[in-house]
């Protein structure tokens, strides 16, 4: 166990003696808020490495001299470097490194789902636990912030100016790039504050919102402007500012509409959107009404319905907020669910019961129109549909009651249509999404567009990614020079 | 922040604002409205754009006191500043060359019917408005419609001023007295607009309403606002604010714009009771 407390001088000690010293097998764990503690509050289930726990967990990585974990990365952050730069302790270089690609390492060490992309390929991961490298990467960006974040040095205006719609993960990570290569770079935020989902969407919980502002106070730190109550398409529209004297456009508006099921009764008191009951809490804090103004009425059994990571968010939320009862209820089985693992384990451990293989067909009102119970089918698994998931199939006769008071429907998202509605020769998927190359090219010269507004619903890594390679391809076309960044 | 350049109280509760927003006061169109939040703790509530001055970029809005944003509102002066407007948003009034328009306005509603009263007549039609109140105190913008229609009715419930009674029954009369409308617009409380859709319900005029459902963001993303128009879903915000009145759900949106009202009512006991967080 030794090897559990070495730090970087030692590594140095032990590899020139030529002891190879044996890695662990399991990662080190994260500490976190206690289930019994934290569904009583809102604050940061996950609590981050210490430096020490952070040392020992950099220290497990190989260095590989090809490292898979980087071609997992959207963003393609030097990883190995940045691990090496960390067992040296110079912690202020290695976040350095990640900055070089990724400007918002504090929301991505929290969010990204690593296991899916950098982890994935750590060949550790073979024989036991890959290198945590979101919980190293939010180490050291939480290091930078309590320490505080130099003022980056800036770069020599190339005089062209660049509109960024929307603040979220895309618009954030495109206007950050754009500002380094010099442009001269203005965020156009509908809401009152920058961040798109990750201010509205993801609760306090998972991701602090000062970490979020923090992030984006970086970004105008870097020479941005965000300016916010601006809904594009209304209040100002993409043809207008490429008249007013913007060179370029990219558009980062995210996946923003809520999708309801379309059964009766849907439209009854205590049945939210996912949308509606997150924006609630998290946007406009309602979990601090009165102190706050807006309200938000939980009751006591409450029923979300879909199984992605927004359904687990919001049942934690109910949860937190005093319900008694929250049950996930989702159409397809537990191997089907589309959340995070590591976030229906969270779920699961404050108390959240799922109730897999149903889903409602009506919902069921009392004479003031407020939500009492939703009437369920059971469902089982055919064939893989389109998704490659067995599709869920109803199953005659199996109807039952359940009794709810609130009811979150959480089953996904859709384009918001203001801007495709209000820009002529824009062209636009069935889905709504908007037609764009791998650069983020749309069919109007100038103009580019990556994330959700591109892809549909996916994560916010890949639509940081989306706006980086859009940032790249906007230089280019404002200067017909290859991006350095 | 957005600068208040003028304040009036045009009636007890209802209070008139001038704002400084240039880029709201550039787009603003009949029938819109903005979403606004008071100050840092404050809720977004949509308010319709009640008139707009593009030169000085100025735009007026004008409320009643009714829930702890409105009395938040009310409570600053000029030179005082609001942290956020967002706007112009919905769909403007489908404004044309209709021949013959009745507009109505029920409470702060005519305020809200003033812009389509004018825009109506510039477009050249000839515009009756029927504007109504509790009571002859509470009417407002008496004047202002006076100007821009070619007929001004008004009626109170107390029959203070005007006919007694309700604007539906001024309207019925109208059009049993031979006025022969292409368009009917109304605007109020929602139960005064299914009053005026069941009006004119039974002869067959085109009536529009404009729905003042719970709001969040005002963009979409929530769903707060969903209304069942001819039996499907829409959001007001962005398919909205205006509807075909034959065709809207009252009976569900009045319950819907219930669904707060014991929160609202602990909120505003807050507020008077000083814990505005100004005192603390």
């Amino acid at each position: 166990m030794l090897w559990n407390v070495c730090v970087a001088g030692d590594v140095a000690v032990m590899s020139e003696s030529g002891s190879k010293p044996k890695i662990q097998k399991k990662s080190v764990p994260i500490p976190k808020q206690k289930p019994e503690v934290r569904k009583g509050n809102f604050n940061e289930v996950a609590l981050g490495y210490s430096e020490a726990q952070a040392l020992e967990e950099a220290n497990r990585c190989l260095q590989c001299p090809k490292p898979q974990c980087v071609e997992g990365c959207p963003v393609e952050i030097e990883i190995p470097a940045f691990i090496k730069l960390m067992k040296e302790q110079n912690f202020e270089a290695a976040i350095k490194k990640i900055k070089e690609k990724n400007c918002l390492p504090a929301i991505c060490g929290r969010v990204c789902p690593q296991e899916e992309q950098c982890q994935k390929f750590c060949v550790l991961g073979k024989a036991g636990d890959p290198v945590s490298i979101g919980r190293l990467e939010r180490f050291l960006a939480d290091w930078e912030r309590l320490t505080g974040i130099g003022n980056p040095t800036k770069v020599p205006p190339t005089g062209k100016r660049v509109a960024v719609i929307g603040a979220g993960p895309a618009g954030l990570t495109a206007a950050a790039d754009l500002t380094k290569l010099g442009h001269d770079v203005v965020v156009l935020e509908a809401l009152h504050l920058p961040g798109g989902v990750l201010m509205y969407g993801i609760p306090e919980f998972r991701l602090p919102k000062s970490i979020v502002q923090a992030e984006a106070d970086y970004i105008e730190k870097l020479g941005s402007e965000i300016r916010k109550d601006c809904l594009v398409g209304r209040t100002s529209t993409i043809p207008e500012l490429l008249k007013k004297g913007f060179d370029a456009v990219f558009i980062g508006t995210g996946a923003g509409l809520p999708q309801f099921l379309g059964v009766p009764g849907e439209n009854l008191g205590g049945i939210y959107s996912a949308n509606e009951f997150l924006i609630r809490v998290n946007l406009m804090k309602a979990y601090a009404f009165p102190e706050y103004d807006t309200p938000l009425r939980i009751g006591k059994h409450v029923a979300v319905i879909g199984g992605g990571n927004v359904a687990m968010d919001s049942a934690r939320s109910a949860l937190r907020l005093g319900a008694e009862e929250v049950c996930i209820v989702y159409r397809r089985s537990r191997d089907e669910l589309p959340a995070r693992r590591e976030e229906v384990e969270n779920a699961e451990e404050e108390g959240i019961v799922c109730r897999f293989l149903a889903t409602p067909v009506r919902f069921i009102g009392d004479d003031k129109g407020w939500v009492r119970a939703m009437e369920c089918i059971c469902m089982e698994l055919g064939s893989p549909d389109e998704s490659g998931r067995r599709r869920p199939i109803p199953a005659k006769g199996s109807e039952f009651i359940m009794n709810v008071d609130t009811v979150i429907v959480a089953i996904g998202r859709t384009p918001n249509p203001i801007i495709q509605s209000t820009t002529e020769g824009l062209a636009v998927t069935k889905w709504r999404t908007i037609v764009a190359d791998e650069n983020g090219k749309t069919s109007i010269e100038g103009v580019y567009a990556g994330g959700d507004i591109v892809t549909g619903e996916a994560t916010v890594i890949s639509a940081m990614g989306a706006g980086k390679k859009a940032a790249k391809a906007i230089h280019e076309y404002l200067t017909g020079t290859k991006s350095s960044i | 922040m957005y600068k208040i350049v003028a304040k009036r109280e045009l009636a007890p509760k209802i209070k008139s604002l001038e704002i400084c927003a240039p880029e709201i006061a550039e787009k603003a169109q009949a029938g819109q409205f903005v979403i606004l939040r008071v100050d840092e703790k404050g809720e977004r509530i949509p308010l319709t754009l009640v008139d707009w001055n593009r030169e000085k970029g100025t735009i007026t809005l004008i409320f009643l006191e009714i829930g702890v944003s409105t009395e938040k509102l009310g409570m600053l002066g000029v030179n005082d500043a609001i942290s956020n407007i967002a706007g112009p948003l919905g769909n403007p009034s489908e404004v044309k060359h209709y021949g013959s328009v009745c507009v109505i306005g029920g409470g702060v509603g005519t305020a809200s019917a003033y812009p389509i009263i004018r825009a109506m007549k510039e477009a050249g039609n000839r515009v009756v408005a029927i504007v109504g109140a509790r009571t002859a105190e509470l009417l407002v913008l008496e004047d202002e419609v006076k100007q821009v229609s070619d007929e001004l009715y008004i009626s109170t419930d107390d029959g203070t001023k005007g006919r007694k009674g309700f604007v539906s029954d001024v309207l019925k009369m109208l059009i049993e007295t031979g006025y022969a409308f292409n368009v009917v617009y109304a605007i109020g409380p929602s139960v005064m607009m299914r009053a005026v859709a069941e009006t004119t319900r039974p002869f067959g005029i085109k009536t529009v309403v404009s729905l003042n459902s719970i709001m969040v963001d005002g963009m979409g993303m929530c769903g707060a606002c969903r209304v069942t128009v001819g039996g499907q879903t829409r959001f007001a915000c962005v398919e909205g604010p205006e509807f075909d009145a034959h065709k809207v759900d009252f009976g569900e949106l009045l319950k819907r714009q219930m669904v707060y009202l014991s929160e609202e009512k602990i909120a505003l006991e807050r507020l008077r009771s000083g814990g505005c967080g100004c005192h603390e």
